[in-house]
């Protein structure tokens, strides 16, 4: 293969003034990190609200779930973020509007609030999943224990789903975790914006690929890692 | 090896022996590098750019079209000249800003034809013809914002395209010149053109050929104007082969220098730059420059700017 | 801003977009489905099999895939499995691998990890009474699997594995890093050629909504056919 490698461009200094291509790196890490952090945090509790909602007896609750479901998890991601970024400043009213596109750091926070909703959506479904997937019987007896519906989900219904949905929830954490490369279109500087810029100043590619390919996949180590602890220390003993 | 190509590879073994006992086939024994491969292929592959107007973009058919490509199509001839092949394939292939590299270095294309500003750090990884076009780097903003001048953007928030020589430009002047300057990166031009009329950024710093083509094509052309001032001296667009290959490089260098200073050359410009281009009619109307005509006159593929 | 929308583009563009892009989209998706369930199917049970060594590289695949970005998987594939090829075959030159069947060894080998994930659930929702009450009728490992466990876990897990063909249908955008023409790629060089970026972003998003909304209401009416009663 034609290729000029060169393993030393990390330590070459970066053009864009503040340090070296390693530093500029880790910071797209870093932005990668807090970004995937923020965003799972809205995830989770509007996602668990919204899975719940849709397993209610009530018909207008189930509507809103399916409703809220339907429509963050039927459009790509990129699609939205460009919609969140671009289109709805437009449509909030003129003051508002320019008071969001005027705030520092817009790319982050419609990144968060973007990736937020979106990943909400997929959480509710593995709630959802999770909760029809325990045997009729435990919501019968929370009834018969005298447990109002809330009581049910807090003592016996949720605590049960979220072992089932362990595995695949931790998808959807390392899912959201990359999907923040996303965020790359709105011009967030995370870790994929980082590598294909140094990639476009040096022209070393492969070099700029594989340290990304590399921390995406010690990071990442790192959640599963502490997925498999959490799996077996949240574990009834007796179930397998 | 599979017996097949054992078996192909003793034919041409033996066509070899008896082309280097003819008296004329001297220089064929030689090929090396890309002649080699597209000798014995029959085909030389173009990397393409999906939206590079006007230099190599799709057109109205959803096939590639441009300014660069045409060059190309005029190197791709040279080569068949050289080559003495009666049928050769020009093959064309997508590439991004992402892939251009590995797909020179793995020998999937053999010429990138688009926008690509040659510079010296480039250089380290791949080899470039002589230049098509310069361009300096300058921004665009609303007329109604009222922005002419570097200084009248202090304290502004500018977008640039992300990875460009570009937004390292901009950075520099920023703290040179100690501007107070917000700066975005984005995606694409496109997206980053979008900023500007979406009023997320004031400005949008680029090469001042791409901003024209922008505007032209943007919904009210009238409503956004291109600085007089320049971030940079006019640097240099070239035509990408891969590095360390003489013998292509002479052939694409020799065809591109006679298409530049015959009257084809200048034409070929006022095509695409002076002129309505498909898909829907535009014109960019960019007359020559004073650098342009210079290079057209006497070609070099130098990546310095102050060689122009 | 919303008022002088230009949507002439994407009249003119339809054809390209649905005749090239959507078609595209469509059978990338169903092919690299069909290889994910299955690939994926064998890697929960060989994850579930307890044979030391299986199980281990089994996880080992399933845990490398989720940790990397597609996008770099595609990357990496689109460029190596050229000099793989060769390799394998004593080719001297890198051999030319066209930019589909790439896109699709990519898809099918990364999206088989989530598959599998999703089967390891279904496997493990199954009480392990009924395992051992297969073994006591006499059944061996095989028929336990596809007679008693697989046809429930399959069951109980199809809304999530409908849903995750639902996002690898989205997914498939990502292939824009090869510039190849899927429906989202032929929608944004329009858009980006034209400068239309509002209008065919929207229309994308109307599109994949509209898809993607019939899609699922079609798997929550298979979801209420077979679901089982407990």
């Amino acid at each position: 293969m034609n290729y000029n490698w060169n393993w030393g461009i990390f330590f070459d200094a970066s053009p864009e003034g503040n340090g070296t291509y390693a530093d500029m790196l880790l910071s797209g890490l870093m932005w990668t990190i807090v970004t995937a952090l923020c965003a799972w945090v809205i995830a989770f509790c509007l996602g668990s609200v919204i899975g719940v909602l849709r397993t209610l007896p009530s018909k207008t609750a189930n509507a809103i779930g399916t409703a809220y479901v339907e429509l963050f998890r039927n459009i790509p991601l990129l699609v939205q973020m460009f919609l969140w970024y671009f289109v709805l400043p437009e449509l909030l009213p003129q003051r508002l509007g320019d008071a969001v596109k005027q705030m520092p750091d817009a790319p982050f926070y419609t990144a968060v609030v973007c990736l937020g909703f979106f990943t909400a959506s997929r959480v509710a479904e593995q709630v959802r999943a999770g909760i029809q997937a325990l045997p009729r019987g435990q919501r019968m007896a929370g009834t018969a224990m005298g447990f109002t519906v809330a009581q049910t989900y807090r003592y016996v219904l949720l605590p049960n789903a979220y072992r089932i949905i362990l595995p695949p929830l931790t998808s959807e954490f390392l899912n959201n975790l990359k999907n923040t490369s996303v965020a790359l279109t709105i011009g967030l500087l995370e870790l994929t914006a980082r590598a294909r810029s140094m990639q476009e100043f040096s022209f070393q590619v492969f070099e700029a690929f594989t340290a990304a390919t590399i921390l995406y996949v010690i990071i990442n180590l790192c959640v599963v890692t502490a997925a498999t602890f959490l799996e077996k220390a949240v574990a009834i003993p007796g179930q397998r | 090896m599979t017996q097949f190509e054992l078996a192909r590879r003793g034919v041409a073994a033996a066509l070899g022996l008896t082309l280097a006992l003819a008296p004329l086939s001297g220089h064929a024994q030689d090929l090396t590098g890309t002649l080699k491969k597209v000798k014995d292929s029959g085909a030389i592959t173009i990397g393409y750019r999906d939206a590079s107007v006007p230099f190599s973009y799709l057109g109205a058919d959803q096939k590639p079209i441009g300014y660069a490509l045409d060059i190309c199509y005029k190197i791709a001839d040279a080569v068949k000249a050289e080559l003495k092949l009666d049928k050769m394939e020009v093959k064309l292939n997508p590439v991004t800003s992402a892939t251009r590299i590995p797909l020179i270095a793995n020998g999937t294309i053999d010429l990138e034809c688009g926008s690509t500003t040659n510079n010296a750090e480039r250089e380290k990884q791949v080899a470039f013809t002589n230049s098509h076009f310069l361009t300096a780097t300058r921004f665009v903003s609303k007329k109604s914002a009222n922005l002419h001048t570097i200084e009248d953007l202090k304290g502004k928030t500018v977008v640039s395209t992300s990875g460009t020589t570009n937004i390292k430009q901009i950075n520099e002047a920023n703290t040179e010149r100690k501007l107070g300057l917000t700066i975005l990166p984005a995606k694409d031009h496109a997206e980053a053109f979008l900023m500007v009329e979406t009023g997320r950024a004031a400005a949008f710093v680029m090469d001042d050929v791409l901003l024209a083509s922008l505007v032209a094509s943007s919904k009210d052309p009238g409503a956004y104007e291109i600085s007089k001032e320049a971030l940079s001296k006019p640097e240099p667009y070239g035509i990408m082969l891969r590095k360390d290959d003489p013998a292509f490089k002479k052939v694409a260098d020799a065809a591109t220098a006679k298409l530049y200073t015959s009257p084809a050359g200048p034409a070929l410009y006022d095509k695409w730059f002076t002129q309505a281009i498909p898909p829907r009619g535009i014109n960019l109307n960019l007359p020559m420059s004073e650098e342009m005509k210079k290079q057209f006159a006497n070609p070099i593929a130098s990546p310095d700017p102050a060689a122009y | 801003m919303l008022s002088n929308f230009d949507f002439s583009v994407i009249l003119t563009s339809l054809p390209y977009l649905f005749g090239q892009g959507m078609v595209f989209t469509v059978s990338l998706t169903a092919m690299a489905a069909a290889g994910g369930v299955v690939f994926g199917t064998l890697l929960a049970m060989a994850r579930l099999s307890g044979i030391p060594g299986l199980w281990h590289v089994a996880k080992g695949y399933v845990e490398l895939c989720r940790s990397l970005p597609l996008v770099l998987v595609i990357f990496w594939f689109y460029f190596l499995v050229p000099y793989i090829g060769a390799y394998l075959t004593g080719s001297s030159t890198p051999i030319q691998v066209g930019a589909f069947p790439s896109a699709l060894i990519t898809f099918i080998a990364f999206e088989a990890a989530y598959f599998a994930e999703i089967m390891r659930a279904g496997i493990q929702s199954i009480p392990k009474g009924q395992t051992a009450a297969a073994q006591a009728l006499g059944m061996n490992y095989w028929q336990t699997m596809g007679n008693v466990v697989l046809p429930q876990a399959f069951r109980n897990m199809l809304p999530l594995l409908l849903t995750q063909t639902i996002v690898l249908f989205q997914d498939t955008s990502l292939v824009y890093v090869l510039s190849l023409t899927d429906f989202m790629g032929a929608a944004s060089k329009v858009a980006q050629r034209d400068g239309r970026l509002v209008e065919m972003y929207i229309f994308a998003a109307l599109v994949y909504f509209a898809v993607c909304f019939t899609a699922s209401f079609l798997v929550r009416r298979l979801q209420r056919r077979v679901a089982i009663i407990r």
